[in-house]
C-alpha cells in the first residue's frame, strides 16, 4: 500500500475507494463461492440444477435470525461473539443438511430415472415452497420486561418470547458482529494514510470485523472441503460417482449414499453460509434466497460447473462484478450485469473457466 | 356423413368448443330476475362471490394466451422456458409506450397489437438467435437470466418505462375511431369479456391448426429426438427458432391485451420470475403439448388463485370477523407452497399432466 502515501491527495481517494470495492467484492463474493459450492456438487453428481438451494440458504438465515432474537444471543465480548457465531453455524448448518437430505430423499430420488425435465420441475416446486415457509416463518422477540409491551403483535407467547409472522418485509439483524473498520483505527494504518488523515474528505482503506468474519468463515471451509473431496476415501467415492455412476456402483460404491453425503456438505455449506451473510450484511427477506442463489449459480457456471475451484473463483468474479458496478457504474444494473454474464458465458463457453466440455451422450 | 365429420362430431373433440360456448353464454345467459332485469348468470356468480366474475374470467382469458405460448416452446418444443412473463411484459409495455398520451405516438388498437405482438417475437429471435444452441439445463439458465435482465431493464430505465409505477393510463380500444366513444369500456365488462375470449379462440384455432401442419410436426420431432430428427433433414436450429418466436409473439400479444384491459402496465414485478414458473406450473399441471390441457390448467390454478382463493379467504375473515388477524389463515399466504407442491406432486405422479396429450403420455410412460 505504499503507493497510496506518493500519490496526491485525490489520486489516493480514487485507490482508496477501487481497493474499498475490491474488498466489498471480494467479501460478497466469498459468500456467493460458499453457496455456489452446494450448487456446484450437487450438478456435478446428479447433474440437477438444486434451485431450492438458495432458498434453503434463505431458510438457514430466518433460523439464525429466531435464534439471535429468541435466545437473547446479542454477542458482547470477543469470545462470546465467537461462541455465538460458531453456535448459530453449527445449528444451522445441521438443520440445513438435514432439510436438504429429507428433500433429495423424498423428491429427488424417485425421480432419478426419469426424464430430466422432470427433477429440474420438482427442484423449483421445492424452492416455491421454501420460499413459501420464508414467508410464513415465525419470528421472535424477546420482551425487555413485563411492562413492554411487544414491538410486533405476536401470534403466541412463549414465556418471554413471542412468535410473529414474518411476512414479506426485510428482517434486520442485529448487529452481533459490530461494523467497526478494523484498520483505521489501527494507528500503523493511519501513519500510511499520512498527514491528510486530518482532514475529512480522506477516504480510509475500510475492513471491518464483518468482512473479517466472512474471510476467517469462508476461506478455511472452502480449503477443508477441498482436502476432503481430494484426500479421504468419502471424498474418492464423490469424485467417482460425479464421474460415472454406474462405474462407480460397480467398485462397490454406495451411490445413494455418496449422493446423499453430496446433499449433506452442501446444505451444512448452506447454512454456514446463511450465518455469516446474516450477520455481515443484517438484512433478510424471503426472496433472498432466490436472488443470492441465483448469483451464487452464475458463479458455479462462470467457475466451470462441476468444479469446486472453479466455482470459488467465480463466485469471486461475481462479487467482484457487482461491486465494481456499484462503484462506478450505476447499482440499480449491478444484478442486470451479472445476468447478462451468464447469458454471455453460457454462449461462449459453457464450459466455464475451469470447466471442461461433457460430450452429449446418444 | 362423411366420416370426417362424423370424428369430428365425437363427444371427446366436441367438448373442448362446448366449453368454450358456455363460457360464451356466461354474461348472456338469464338465470332469474330481479326488479324488472333479467339476472344474467354473470349477474348470479357475482352476487354469490362478491367478485366482478366476468373481469376476472376475462384476465384468465389473457393468462390463457400466455400459457398457450408457453407451451408451444415447453409442451411441443420441449425447450424449458422459465423467462415468458418477459416477453409478457414486453408486449404490455410496448403497448404502454406506443399509446399513452404522454409520448407522441398514439397508436391505435389494431396497429398497437399486431406492434406488440411482432415487437416480443423479434425480442424472442434476439434471445434465440445465440442462445438455442445450448442443450436443456443451460438453455433454461438463458432464458431465466433473461428475464431478469428485462425486469431490471424495465426497472431502470425510466424515461421509457416510467421505472417502478409503470406506465398508465392506456386509452381504451376504441379511443380515436369514430363513434368510439359509444363503448364504455371501463363500465362493462361485456366488451373485454369478448373481445379476450375473441382472441383466445382465435390463437386456439391457430394453434389447433399448426399442431398438425409441418412446423408442428417438427417441434414435436424434436422434443421427441434431436438426433433422429435432424437426419430426417429437419433443421433444429431453424424449427426451435420458429417455437421460441412463436411463443414469444402469443406471449406479447397477451400482454398487450393486459395493458390495455388494466389500461397500465402494471409495476415491472409483475413480470418476474415467480410470474414466468405459475404459467409453468399451469401447463405442467393441465398437460404438457396439449391446448385443452393448458388452457383447462390455466382455469384451475390462476382461476383458484385469481378467484376461489380471494372468495375464501373473505370467507375466512368473514367468519373470524373478531380476531381476523392471523396471516396463517389465508390461502394467499400460502400460494407459493400449494403451486410448489402442485410441481412435485405432479412430477411424481403424474409428469404428463391432468389432460394430457397423448404423444406426451406415451413418450413419458416409454420406460
Amino acid at each position: 500500500m505504499s503507493f497510496l502515501v506518493l500519490a496526491s491527495v485525490e489520486n489516493s481517494n480514487a485507490w482508496v475507494d477501487l481497493l474499498n470495492y475490491l474488498i466489498e467484492g471480494l467479501t460478497i463474493g466469498a459468500l456467493y463461492a460458499l453457496i455456489a459450492l452446494g450448487y456446484t456438487m450437487v450438478y456435478g453428481i446428479i447433474e440437477l440444477i438444486n434451485f431450492a438451494h438458495g432458498d434453503l440458504f434463505m431458510l438457514g438465515a430466518f433460523l439464525a435470525l429466531t435464534l439471535i432474537e429468541g435466545l437473547g444471543l446479542l454477542g458482547g465480548g470477543v469470545l462470546a461473539t465467537i461462541a455465538t457465531i460458531l453456535f448459530l453455524s453449527a445449528v444451522c448448518a445441521v438443520f440445513c443438511a438435514t432439510l436438504n437430505v429429507t428433500v433429495e430423499r423424498i423428491v429427488y430420488r424417485p425421480l432419478r430415472n426419469a426424464p430430466k425435465l422432470a427433477p429440474l420441475v420438482s427442484a423449483i416446486g421445492v424452492s416455491f415452497m421454501f420460499m413459501n415457509l420464508g414467508q410464513c416463518w415465525l419470528l421472535t422477540e424477546r420482551r425487555v420486561d413485563a411492562a413492554h409491551d411487544f414491538d410486533h403483535p405476536p401470534l403466541f407467547t412463549w414465556g418471554e418470547v413471542g412468535f410473529y409472522v414474518c411476512g414479506p418485509s426485510d428482517q434486520n439483524v442485529p448487529n452481533v458482529v459490530p461494523d467497526k473498520n478494523l484498520l483505521y483505527e489501527a494507528p500503523p494504518v493511519a501513519a500510511e494514510t499520512g498527514a491528510a488523515a486530518a482532514t475529512p474528505d480522506v477516504h480510509h482503506v475500510r475492513f471491518t470485523a464483518k468482512d473479517l468474519l466472512v474471510w476467517a468463515a469462508t476461506l478455511p471451509l472452502m480449503f477443508c472441503l477441498t482436502l476432503f473431496v481430494k484426500f479421504t476415501r468419502l471424498g474418492q467415492a464423490m469424485r467417482a460417482t460425479a464421474q460415472n455412476p454406474t462405474a462407480a456402483q460397480l467398485m462397490g460404491i454406495n451411490v445413494d449414499r455418496v449422493i446423499s453425503l453430496t446433499f449433506a456438505i452442501g446444505g451444512a455449506l448452506a447454512g454456514a453460509a446463511s450465518v455469516i451473510y446474516a450477520l455481515s450484511i443484517n438484512t433478510i427477506n424471503f426472496q433472498m434466497g432466490f436472488q443470492n442463489g441465483l448469483y451464487a449459480f452464475t458463479a458455479a457456471v462462470l467457475g466451470g460447473i462441476g468444479s469446486i475451484p472453479g466455482a470459488v473463483l467465480g463466485g469471486f468474479i461475481i462479487g467482484l462484478v457487482r461491486a465494481l458496478c456499484s462503484g462506478y457504474i450505476d447499482q440499480n444494473w449491478n444484478s442486470a450485469l451479472v445476468f447478462i454474464a451468464l447469458i454471455i458465458i453460457l454462449i461462449f463457453r459453457p464450459a466455464g473457466l475451469l470447466g471442461f466440455q461433457r460430450r452429449e451422450k446418444v | 356423413m362423411s366420416p370426417r365429420w362424423k370424428e369430428r362430431l365425437r363427444w371427446t373433440n366436441l367438448w373442448p368448443v362446448v366449453g368454450l360456448l358456455l363460457l360464451a353464454l356466461i354474461p348472456i345467459l338469464p338465470v332469474g330476475r330481479s326488479e324488472g332485469h333479467w339476472l344474467t348468470l354473470q349477474d348470479w356468480l357475482s352476487n354469490l362471490a362478491d367478485r366482478p366474475i366476468g373481469s376476472d374470467l376475462s384476465n384468465l382469458f389473457i393468462y390463457c394466451i400466455v400459457a398457450l405460448g408457453l407451451n408451444v416452446v415447453v409442451g411441443y418444443t420441449g425447450l424449458l422456458h422459465l423467462g415468458i412473463a418477459a416477453f409478457f411484459g414486453i408486449g404490455a409495455y410496448l403497448t404502454g409506450i406506443l399509446t399513452i398520451a404522454a409520448n407522441p405516438f398514439h397508436w391505435g388498437f389494431l396497429p398497437t397489437v399486431a406492434a406488440a405482438t411482432l415487437g416480443a417475437a423479434a425480442a424472442g429471435i434476439v434471445l434465440g438467435a445465440p442462445t438455442l444452441r445450448l442443450t436443456g439445463d443451460y438453455l433454461a439458465l438463458v432464458t431465466l437470466g433473461f428475464g431478469e435482465v428485462v425486469r431490471f431493464t424495465l426497472r431502470n430505465l425510466e424515461e421509457l418505462t416510467g421505472g417502478t409505477k409503470g406506465l398508465s393510463p392506456v386509452p381504451p380500444p376504441t379511443s380515436g375511431v369514430q363513434n368510439g366513444g359509444a363503448f364504455d369500456w371501463a363500465g362493462d365488462y361485456r366488451l373485454f369479456y369478448y373481445l379476450l375470449l375473441a382472441a383466445l379462440v382465435l390463437v386456439l384455432i391457430v394453434l389447433r391448426n399448426l399442431e398438425r401442419s409441418r412446423s408442428g410436426r417438427s417441434w414435436m420431432a424434436l422434443r421427441e429426438d434431436e438426433l433422429a430428427a435432424s437426419c430426417m433433414g429437419i433443421n433444429p436450429l431453424r424449427v426451435k427458432m420458429v417455437a421460441f418466436a412463436l411463443g414469444a409473439g402469443l406471449a406479447g400479444l397477451a400482454g398487450c391485451l393486459y395493458a390495455y384491459k388494466f389500461s397500465g402496465t402494471q409495476q415491472p414485478d409483475t413480470y418476474d420470475f415467480n410470474h414466468s414458473i405459475t404459467f409453468l406450473c399451469c401447463i405442467i399441471l393441465g398437460g404438457l403439448g396439449s391446448l385443452r390441457g393448458t388452457v383447462i390448467g390455466v382455469f384451475l390454478l390462476l382461476g383458484f388463485d385469481n378467484i376461489l382463493a380471494p372468495i375464501l379467504d373473505a370467507a375466512i375473515q368473514h367468519a373470524s370477523a373478531n380476531n381476523g388477524s392471523n396471516p396463517l389463515l389465508t390461502f394467499n399466504n400460502w400460494r407459493f407452497l400449494m403451486f410448489g407442491l402442485a410441481l412435485i406432486l405432479m412430477m411424481r405422479f403424474r409428469p404428463e399432466g391432468l389432460f394430457p396429450s397423448r404423444t406426451m403420455q406415451e413418450e413419458l410412460h416409454r420406460g
